[in-house]
């Protein structure tokens, strides 16, 4: 301190006063710097701007891209673009309105829901924006426009593009569909790639790949006569048309599924389980997704969203169903990892205990099974054995070894937001219910009830990886990508795989063995089905509870409301020794595993691995096949 | 007597408030215009500038002693957050410039903008002025770091306006030319060193100041449109949401950083001198309280926060007409956003309270 100056309190004030002094002039000079820009841009450059800003009206035009196609796994179409004519008006270019409407409706009738939507336009938008009049014109009423086109200043007659979907019923959970930009789109699009376009995807493959199906957008200069029409062409940079989409889906077989579903709520999802390519991907009932192109009415979406039925849930991916004894086989692979003997025999009376409890949880055959052993258990569906197995290894360990499968999570499929499902824990039940985990919680984990829910999607995965024998593939529906100008097709990026580690790899065979029997095996539950199959399959059934039976109640599948009824569960895969498809098969209220959803199980494996595989041994299809 | 009425006023400067209260009305005007009509813009902008208002009074019932005593505090605090929004920032927009504070998110840039000037005053007014060789390079660090960090989220923007204010700082508190010479020799010498640092988008905006057209569609592309929006606007102006190259979207970020832009084209040469009129006037009432503050730390604080507001008025029109490259800084008070606001207000209850205390003390 003693070393500070002595401050001069009144030089230095005259020392920043002079400065602040000087900076205000710097102010000024520069104020006047910006004035004189202003002088020279408004009132000298004012005639040439003015020019400018004129031409920028219609200078620059976006050429929209073509959005890319999307194929199935043969070639076959399943989003096409195909021209359609819409009557455009620009009303700063239109001298009487009402005179021209009249006309305009002598040569195009107007129905008068379009008249009121374009009023309602005028009043709302600014006059040098275009808007549409009508759309989808017909052929006849576009060439009379053409011819007469010359009478109407300020409306065109444009072709644009319009996306469609051929299989628009049985592709709409899968391929999704394009709708137009709203208002909730505005804020997360870059406006400048959607200059020109009017459509984006919405839901699915279509909404999943919009970056690359979009393409990119083209511009063009044009120099315009005073009464705005487009006089020459000067410059123009092409639009790039979007990447055209291969899927692994099969819209044969997709067809095949979607009838074999006979009309039932429920969903059918097939996997290649080589690649995780998904071959079909149903949820029934189902909707037109062409309705959603042009925006649905009102009145036609409150019916589609209130319906009981609910078509326009994905059941596929959002639907979560106890997967009941489908999961019997992946509790054994728990229970030989656990250190069960597979040997080992246990009696079955029709009923099970818990240790110093008198609740019985009872089998679905109510005089009971006699001995079983593991594979017999399978093969049968013995609920007492996996009762007992799963409360000797407990619930982590299942928990554990679900997961690993698939089931309660995330597959990563290729079409955005899915749940994860539930295989609960312990864990689990702390963190979610506060509760802890009941002895009796596992008992039942045993044959997949409880809390656990998985989606279609998930049972068609895990199957698919006990057909690799513990190799997991992440399904994907997209196969390739071809580039639309040179046509040349890129693979897409290989599937997240996995292995499943298991301490001894006989254990699958030991499980799939008693899933052979299930179908091809005397006594096993879904023994119809597999009689004279000309290939050799493994299968499991499943049938769900969807409400709870008190102890003393019989089940009375003729008495019950029919949505209180058992779900009907199948999960499959084929050939044994080489396994090319596996299937999960959901039917909503199907009631037995055995007797609804098994056949149809049947049905989408035997068109694959016969009818299929004998039309590409002709040469008849096209790329998916190697 | 001042002291009486100021208190009576609540530390609130008549003719300033009267020409932030004008400028916050023009934004709500011409956000009306830019945003297309979109009203729930300007209901977010009004309860923004409310908030802005807020601080502006709180801001205005600090003390300058108060201020002076927490200055490096402040600093500190602010550096701690940059630090922290470098580690763990939450991404938004692709750079790091955000904080996550549960219930809403801020840049602690924004705090750099009235730290370091505070700083830099508190440092050059413990010692005589004009400043000596060590509170100088002391002074420096605590500008150069700071800006840094900022440069590094990477908000080139934002970094420049705190140089600015650190620095401007110096100059009114009375650096001696030849350090200034000096150091623009330096600069002048480090520029090519400079510009291989900066991001390729920042080297493309500063090209195409030189020639917007040589890439129309491109970066040249907010140049060119919002010249030929100015241009067009004429003397009268095309008249309020009357602008077509506003209104067809040809400008881009027509309600944020190129708002002015639909201002000049709508209102013309002569609304655009007005609104130039009144920045000056918020300018020079600020160095007025400057000129006249009871000691060096309010001087070189109010002098400093004033005009570096005019350097964001002057930076903002200059890329807006074309005469300076496109930064990343928005038209204050006019252009739609929010923090921005409420550190600019905050400074201006700084001014007020330095003003309505001037002769408390002695």
């Amino acid at each position: 301190m003693a070393r500070e100056q002595i401050k001069d309190v009144k030089r230095e004030a005259r020392l920043v006063q002079s400065r602040i002094l000087v900076a205000f002039i710097g102010v000024l000079v520069l104020v006047s710097i910006l004035v004189a820009r202003l002088y020279f841009l408004q009132v000298i450059g004012h005639t040439h701007y003015d020019t400018l800003s004129n031409n920028n009206r219609i200078d620059l035009v976006p050429v929209p891209p073509v959005r890319g196609l999307i194929f199935d796994r043969s070639g076959e179409v399943l989003a096409q673009n195909f021209p359609v004519y819409t009557l455009e008006v620009v009303p700063d270019q239109v001298e009487d309105m009402e005179h021209t409407l009249d006309e305009i409706g002598k040569l195009v009738p107007l129905t008068a829901r379009e008249l009121s939507l374009f009023r309602r336009s005028l009043r709302l938008r600014p006059g040098f924006e275009r808007r549409h009049l009508k759309t989808e014109l017909s052929y006849d009423e576009a060439s009379r426009f053409a011819v007469n086109q010359y009478r109407f200043r300020g409306v065109e007659l444009v072709a644009r593009l319009q996306r469609y979907y051929p299989h628009g019923e049985l592709t709409a959970h899968a391929v999704g569909y394009v709708g137009r930009i709203g208002p909730r789109d505005v804020g997360r699009i870059d406006a400048a790639a959607y200059k020109g376009t009017d459509y984006i995807g919405k839901l699915g493959i279509e909404a999943f790949y919009e970056n690359e199906l979009l393409g990119q957008v083209g511009f063009e200069q044009a120099e315009t006569n005073a009464h705005g029409r487009v006089v020459r062409r000067l410059n123009r940079t092409p639009a790039v048309a979007g990447v055209n989409l291969h899927l692994n889906l099969d819209i044969a077989l997709q067809e095949v599924a979607a009838k074999a579903l006979d009309g039932r709520r429920g969903s059918i999802v097939a996997i290649e389980p080589s690649s995780g390519g998904v071959l079909a991907f149903v949820s029934q009932p189902t909707f037109d997704a062409n309705r959603f192109v042009n925006g649905i009415d009102f009145k036609s979406f409150r019916s589609l969203n209130e319906s009981a039925d609910r078509p326009l849930l994905n059941r596929a991916l959002h639907g979560r169903y106890a997967p009941g004894s489908t999961v019997k086989g992946f509790i054994a692979l728990a229970g030989l990892q656990a250190g069960v003997d597979p040997s080992q025999t246990v009696p079955c009376f029709g009923w099970f205990s818990l240790p110093g409890s008198r609740h019985r949880y009872r089998d679905w055959k109510k005089e009971g099974h006699g001995r079983m052993d593991l594979d017999s258990a399978i093969t049968q569906s013995c609920d007492v054995y996996f009762y007992r197995l799963a409360s000797r290894i407990g619930i982590q360990k299942i928990h554990d070894t679900l997961t690993h499968y698939g089931l309660g999570r995330q597959t990563g499929i290729d079409l955005g937001l899915e749940p994860s499902g539930l295989v609960p824990s312990p864990e689990w039940k702390r963190r979610v219910r506060s509760q802890p985990w009941y002895p009796g919680e596992t008992v039942i984990a045993g044959i997949g009830q409880g809390y656990m829910l998985v989606t279609p999607l998930q049972l068609a995965v895990a199957t698919a990886t006990l057909a690799n024998r513990g190799l997991y593939v992440a399904p994907r529906l997209l196969h390739s990508r071809e580039d639309p100008q040179t046509r040349f097709i890129e693979p897409a990026e290989g599937a997240d795989a996995r292995m499943v580690e298991l301490e001894n790899k006989a254990y699958y065979d030991m499980v799939i063995e008693g899933m052979v029997n299930v179908v091809h095996g005397a006594r096993g539950t879904a023994r119809r089905v597999g009689s004279g199959s000309s290939y050799r399959f493994a299968g499991k059934t499943g049938t769900a509870q969807v409400i709870g039976i008190a102890q003393n109640e019989e089940y009375d599948e003729e008495n019950i409301e029919e949505r209180f009824r058992d779900h009907s569960l199948f999960i499959a895969f084929a050939p044994v020794e080489n396994p090319l498809i596996a299937v999960a098969v959901v039917v909503e209220n199907g009631g037995s595993g055995s007797r609804t959803a098994a056949p149809m199980a049947k049905q989408v494996l035997d068109f694959y691995l016969i009818e299929r595989l004998r039309r590409a041994d002709t040469g008849k299809r096209g790329h998916g096949f190697g | 007597m001042v002291s009486v009425s100021g208190a009576r006023r609540g530390h609130i400067d008549g003719p300033l408030i009267t020409a932030l209260v004008l400028l916050c009305g023009m934004s709500l005007v011409i956000l009306y215009s830019a945003g297309g009509g979109d009203t729930a813009l300007i209901w977010r902008q009004f309860v923004r500038l409310f908030i802005a208002l807020l601080a502006l009074i709180l801001f205005s019932m600090i003390a300058p002693d108060t201020l002076r005593r927490w200055s490096p505090h402040v600093f500190a605090v602010g550096m701690v957050l940059l630090a922290l929004v470098l580690a763990v920032g939450y991404i938004g927009k692709g750079a790091q410039r955000w904080l996550d504070v549960g219930v809403f998110r801020f840049q602690p840039a924004e705090i750099m903008k009235i730290a370091v000037p505070m700083m830099v005053a508190w440092i050059l007014s413990r010692r005589a002025l004009p400043p000596g060789p060590v509170s100088l390079l002391i002074a420096t660090v605590c500008v150069v770091v700071p800006a840094g960090l900022v440069v590094l989220q990477p908000d080139l923007g934002t970094a420049i306006l705190i140089t600015v204010s650190g620095l401007l700082v110096i100059f009114v508190a009375g650096l001696k030319w030849q350090y200034m010479v000096a150091t623009l020799g330096l600069v002048t010498a480090a520029a090519p060193l400079m510009w291989f640092n900066l991001h390729a988008y920042q080297q493309r905006r500063i090209l195409t100041l030189f020639d917007p057209y040589s890439d129309p569609l491109g970066a040249g592309y907010h140049t060119i449109q919002s010249t030929i929006a100015v241009g067009s606007g004429g003397v009268y102006g095309k008249g309020w949401v009357g602008g077509t190259q506003s209104q067809l979207e040809f400008i881009p970020e027509r309600s944020t950083d190129f708002i002015f832009a639909v201002f000049a084209e709508e209102f013309g040469l002569l609304g655009s001198v007005l609104l130039l009129s009144v920045y000056l006037f918020i300018v020079g009432r600020g160095l007025i309280i400057a000129f006249n503050a009871r000691d060096s730390y309010s001087r070189l604080l109010a002098a400093s926060l004033s005009l570096t507001f005019f350097f964001y008025v002057f930076v903002n029109i200059g890329m807006v007409t074309g005469v300076l490259p496109v930064v990343g800084v928005p038209l204050p008070l006019i252009s739609y956003g929010g923090t921005s606001m409420v550190t600019l207000m905050a400074g201006f209850g700084i001014m007020m309270s330095i003003h309505t205390r001037k002769r408390l003390m002695t």
